[in-house]
């Protein structure tokens, strides 16, 4: 198959009168790792699980697999695996239990649910831990097995939902290795994320949400050269005294965002922005150059930061 | 994989679900079902079997039987109630919002029909079991020993599907689990004490007597008394069973036409 796997066009999510998705346009390829990043309450979740078949769609146009949700959610959920947000583990089975009778579910038979839950316990890394009950798993090992539980059917899209939000750092670049190894094996992901690194390490092309909206689209590169310039200079000034330093930074840069606690400048040459200011007299406490991200993508975008 | 092997039925797939977890606690489980009529027996029957058996008149009243065999139905059915009603209160909720697994059930291509109906068929492996254990208690002692008793296990079941769907519909909806104690307070206790298990309804005012008609529970009580005290009335014992059908799929229309909406928001 060549056309895309999810095709969705002016695609509306509504709950009474709240609209949690406005309008949305999204084509995702096979092969392809696609993210959703923007805040929480972006309609990031809310698309995804429309997308996961578990939300009628309010109006538009969904597609996966060139199959209505509507009409074939059943056949479409036996083609993906989800990760949600929230893990739906069966807390007092053990991890071997829980990934066979995910298989059960799928109606896969006995010896291939036995024969895939160890493979996936070998790729989960939780091999030893097959027989521990979930209940006393680490936040990481719950996250991973609810990976491979997901894995259980051989999906050809898996979709994961804030795959690593409240994990701590080293747990998370084990879950981005393991997600890595899928993309290599042709596995199509879509995932949402509130963590522009996440977004950066994994996604292929990604889109940009704010309040239902999407606000831009592409790799993550071309985001950033379309949306930012390539250096951007941090300056920390007296906690509180940011404001009234924006005057004096105008100009320093292409331009300039003041957030509550630093002054951020946007110059393709960080270095040479950071000895004007030097040149203008200033003395901030702290001063840095780095190379522009998503975050900055974002915060042009919507004047916002991403995490609060 | 095969191709032409038939694919399972998704309630049957959501009751291996239960099986699986049940498999840490059936036999302790089992043992209290059989452990708990044996001392209602000894306790009714040596306390208050006595008393009323001694107590003239009263055989006309219970139909010619001893106290004991008149309430052995009454602890049958009453069994598969109670059970019906509290596993689809707790465990339903915790499916929706502590464990969620029933949310892990709708990612897959199991749908919220296959839930309800997996917790039914659950619910007749549950009730089937606890009134099989209460069979063999009665079946212990002389006077309550009958072949009746296994027809008696067939229409608890029933009657315990009469109460698991209803309260099935309710849970999915309900706010707070302070609810179910409500459920078990109002409907549940006061069945138990009058819903003609433990003495005919005619003891009680006519009004009361009506609305205990009107459960699924009386109807369940008087047939299976009618197989064990050997005065099957075919015609009577068709029309209390499609009564308490009546509690059975209108309990599994409701709660599926729930779930749904409750799940795919």
């Amino acid at each position: 198959m060549s056309g895309p796997l999810i095709t969705a066009h002016q695609l509306v999510k509504r709950f009474g009168d709240f609209t949690a998705v406005a309008g949305i346009d999204v084509e995702v390829r096979k092969g392809e790792v696609f993210g959703f990043l923007g805040p929480n309450g972006a309609g990031k979740s809310s698309t995804m699980r429309m997308i996961a078949c578990v939300s009628p769609v309010t109006s538009g146009e969904l597609r996966l697999f060139g199959l209505d949700p509507a009409t074939h959610g059943s056949q479409i959920r036996g083609r993906i695996g989800v990760v949600p947000q929230m893990d739906t583990l069966d807390t007092e089975l053990t991890v071997e239990e829980n990934l066979r009778i995910y298989g059960r579910f799928f109606d896969l038979p006995r010896a291939e649910c036995r024969r895939r839950s160890a493979e996936l316990l070998e790729f989960a890394q939780l091999t030893e831990r097959a027989s521990s009950v979930v209940e006393n798993l680490s936040g990481g090992m719950k996250r991973r097995l609810s990976i491979a539980r997901s894995l259980i059917n051989e999906p050809e899209l898996l979709l994961l939902d804030e795959p690593t939000t409240g994990l701590d750092p080293q747990a998370r670049h084990v879950l981005w290795d393991r997600l890595y190894r899928l993309k290599q094996q042709g596995v199509t992901l879509v995932l949402t994320t509130h963590y522009m690194d996440e977004a950066e390490q994994l996604c292929d092309r990604l889109v940009v949400m704010d309040q239902g909206r999407i606000v831009a689209e592409g790799s993550p590169r071309s985001l950033i050269e379309q949306h930012s310039t390539r250096e951007v200079l941090e300056l920390r000034f007296a906690a509180g005294t940011n404001e009234s330093f924006e005057a004096q930074v105008a100009g320093l840069g292409d331009r300039h965002e003041v957030l509550p606690d630093r002054i951020l400048i946007y110059a393709d040459d960080g270095e040479g922005a950071l000895a004007a200011a030097h040149a203008r007299g200033l003395q901030p406490e702290s001063a840095l150059v780095r190379r522009a991200s998503l975050e900055d993508v974002f915060l042009h975008l919507t004047g916002r930061t991403l995490v609060d | 994989m095969s191709t032409h092997r038939l694919a399972t039925p998704g309630a049957f797939r959501v009751l291996t679900w239960h099986l699986v977890a049940y498999k840490r606690f059936w036999k302790a489980n089992v043992l209290s079902s059989v452990v708990q009529p044996l001392l209602y027996m000894l306790g009714l029957g040596v306390g208050v079997g006595a008393l009323v058996d001694s107590n003239t008149g009263s055989s006309d009243v219970l139909g010619g039987a001893s106290y004991v065999a008149f309430v052995a139905p009454g602890l049958l059915v009453t069994t598969a109630m109670a059970l019906g009603a509290m596993e689809s209160m707790w465990p339903v909720m915790g499916g929706l919002r502590w464990s969620r697994g029933y949310h892990g059930i709708i990612a897959t291509s199991l749908t919220p029909r296959d839930i309800v109906l997996g917790h039914g068929v659950w619910m007749v492996v549950r009730c089937g079991l606890a009134s099989a254990a209460v069979a063999v208690a009665l079946a212990c002692f002389a006077e309550t020993r009958s072949w009746g008793l296994a027809p008696g296990v067939v229409i608890s079941v029933w009657v315990g599907l009469a109460f698991a769907m209803p309260i099935m519909a309710f849970s999915v909806n309900a706010e707070m689990d302070g609810s179910f104690a409500a459920v078990q307070r109002f409907v549940v206790i006061p069945l138990f004490l009058f819903g003609g298990a433990f003495y005919p309804l005619t003891q009680l005012p006519a009004a009361v007597a009506w609305v205990a008609r009107a459960t699924p529970l009386w109807h369940g009580v008087v047939t299976a008394r009618q197989f064990t005290q050997g005065t099957v009335v075919w015609a009577a014992v068709l029309g209390h069973l499609a009564f308490i059908g009546l509690w059975v799929v209108g309990g599994t229309l409701v709660a599926e036409r729930r779930m749904r909406k409750k799940l795919y928001q």
